[in-house]
């Protein structure tokens, strides 16, 4: 294992904790940074409004990217692709701080992931259960989350998500040691993977929640799950007032056990997001990269 | 022995599982509340410290963490940690405690491509791994401050009477020397 893959999984040790937040413009990058986000996300459009605007959504204009990272001190991700290791090398090339190769945008390869161990920077990689998130942290990626469902403002999926997570981890803990083959065998991935899960209880990389979290009480109910930190895309740039609900969320995720502190932090946050019910939406963006 | 880890945002588990393997107390610190309880001393970890400073103040724990590092109890600060603790901080215009008398500068070595492993000199510990991410580096220290490594002439970890500050993670390696400098200064104290 490289050097450089162990700085990158340690950079996500460093963003635990915290909230990761979708950024479209400078201006927003310095509001989330001022409410307390670990790192954002720079993007052209959030989840939300790629759902409305369909067609195909790709890699944000690098320009736009760089104003971000100007306006801000706190780590900078992006997202690329699924596949698409161009994208991915553009970001590198502007010295992106993580990538994601992110289901939101549309996918640039129906078969094949990147093979995220020939770059140098980190990659941070959806997944809705442990066998994705263990072939991703195979072909190298050093940080994962929960795939959710983007731009939806509905928690259901993260969850959902989360839970097959936990289940497997849990399963696999208590298997005996010879039928951990097996379990490789049945989710793609090798032997010293599940191996690292049977002894370790965890991931070996630091897993997020991420997809749907609108509220201060979505993300308490994420790390309560087990999330190490969150990622909240449309729900804070879609709400009414931005600046309070992303405080608030940051807050909430650093005292996700303390209910009226939650309680408190809820009031008055105005407008959350409108969102769409999972029954209501036509492209299910979780089903991409598997 | 009780020490305390600033949780508000971090790595701060990190610190918590060595001092633990140490056989040491631990608790963790995440709202006002929770600093009324008696510790003897305060690691402050590495993540990001505009979060850290910024929940600090929201949470009314500023003020309190302040005072105790005044009065003089011994703290282990670790990259962000570092930052809090500056009194100068060359390229930002926060400043948080104040209570290290050196100028520091914020992800000194650029964004994460320019993270790196080394291994140096630490005065009075010896040859210590060191992870550096999205480090800071300090430079330049005022009269009092010792001087415990370099690392490319650029100043990594020093010592203060009761603080210690480096701008690397001790707690990401299996090596408990600092944090065991930590201790001992808690011992003295």
């Amino acid at each position: 294992m490289s050097k450089q893959y162990e700085l990158n999984k340690e950079l996500a040790q460093m963003l635990k904790g915290g909230v990761i937040m979708d950024v479209t413009t400078p201006e927003q990058a310095q509001i989330a940074e001022a409410a307390g986000a670990c790192a954002v996300m720079a993007l052209e459009r959030i989840p939300a409004d790629i759902r409305a605007a369909g067609g195909v959504s790709r890699m944000s204009d690098p320009k736009m990217i760089q104003g971000i990272q100007e306006a801000v001190s706190i780590p900078v991700m992006a997202k690329c692709r699924i596949g698409h290791f161009v994208e991915a090398q553009v970001l590198e090339a502007i010295e992106i701080d993580y990538i994601d190769e992110s289901e939101v945008l549309s996918p640039a390869d129906d078969v094949y992931h990147i093979d995220k161990t020939k770059f140098r920077v980190p990659f941070v990689c959806g997944a809705k259960d442990l066998g994705e998130a263990l072939r991703r942290i195979n072909e190298g990626a050093s940080m994962i989350r929960t795939k959710g469902e983007p731009g939806t403002g509905d928690v259901v999926q993260a969850v959902r998500h989360m839970r097959m997570m936990n289940s497997a981890i849990a399963k696999i803990s208590s298997m005996r040691e010879d039928e951990l083959f097996n379990e490789a065998k049945e989710l793609g991935v090798p032997y010293e993977l599940v191996h690292y899960v049977h002894e370790n209880k965890r991931l070996p990389v630091v897993n997020f929640a991420a997809g749907g979290v609108a509220t201060p009480a979505d993300a308490a109910l994420m790390m309560q799950l087990g999330a190490e930190g969150v990622f909240v895309g449309s729900g804070i740039f879609k709400s009414g007032n931005p600046q309070k609900r992303a405080d608030a969320i940051v807050k909430a995720v650093t005292n996700y056990q303390d209910a009226a502190l939650i309680a408190e932090l809820s009031k008055d946050l105005g407008e959350a997001m409108v969102g769409i019910n999972e029954d209501e939406i036509e492209l299910l963006m979780a089903e991409r990269g598997k | 022995m009780r020490i305390a880890v600033a949780a508000v945002q971090g790595a701060f588990v990190e610190h918590e599982k060595m001092l633990e393997a140490m056989g040491i107390e631990v608790i963790e610190l995440r709202k006002l509340e929770d600093l009324s309880q008696p510790f003897d001393g305060l690691v402050l970890p590495g993540g990001e410290s505009t979060v850290q400073g910024k929940l600090f103040r929201d949470l009314g724990m500023f003020d309190v963490l302040l005072e105790k590092i005044q009065d003089g109890m011994p703290v282990l600060a670790t990259c962000a940690g570092l930052i809090l603790l500056a009194k100068e901080i060359s390229n930002d215009r926060k400043r948080y405690f104040g209570t290290l008398p050196v100028t520091v500068k914020r992800n000194a070595y650029g964004r994460q491509l320019g993270s790196f492993f080394c291994e140096e000199e630490i005065r009075g510990i010896g040859c210590y791994p060191m992870e550096f991410i999205r480090a800071p580096y300090i430079e330049s220290v005022e009269e009092g401050v010792e001087i415990l490594a370099r690392v490319d002439g650029n100043i990594t970890a020093v010592q203060y009477q009761n603080q210690i500050a480096v701008s690397f993670h001790p707690e990401l390696t299996q090596d408990t020397r600092i944090h065991q400098k930590l201790v001992e200064m808690i011992e003295n104290n």
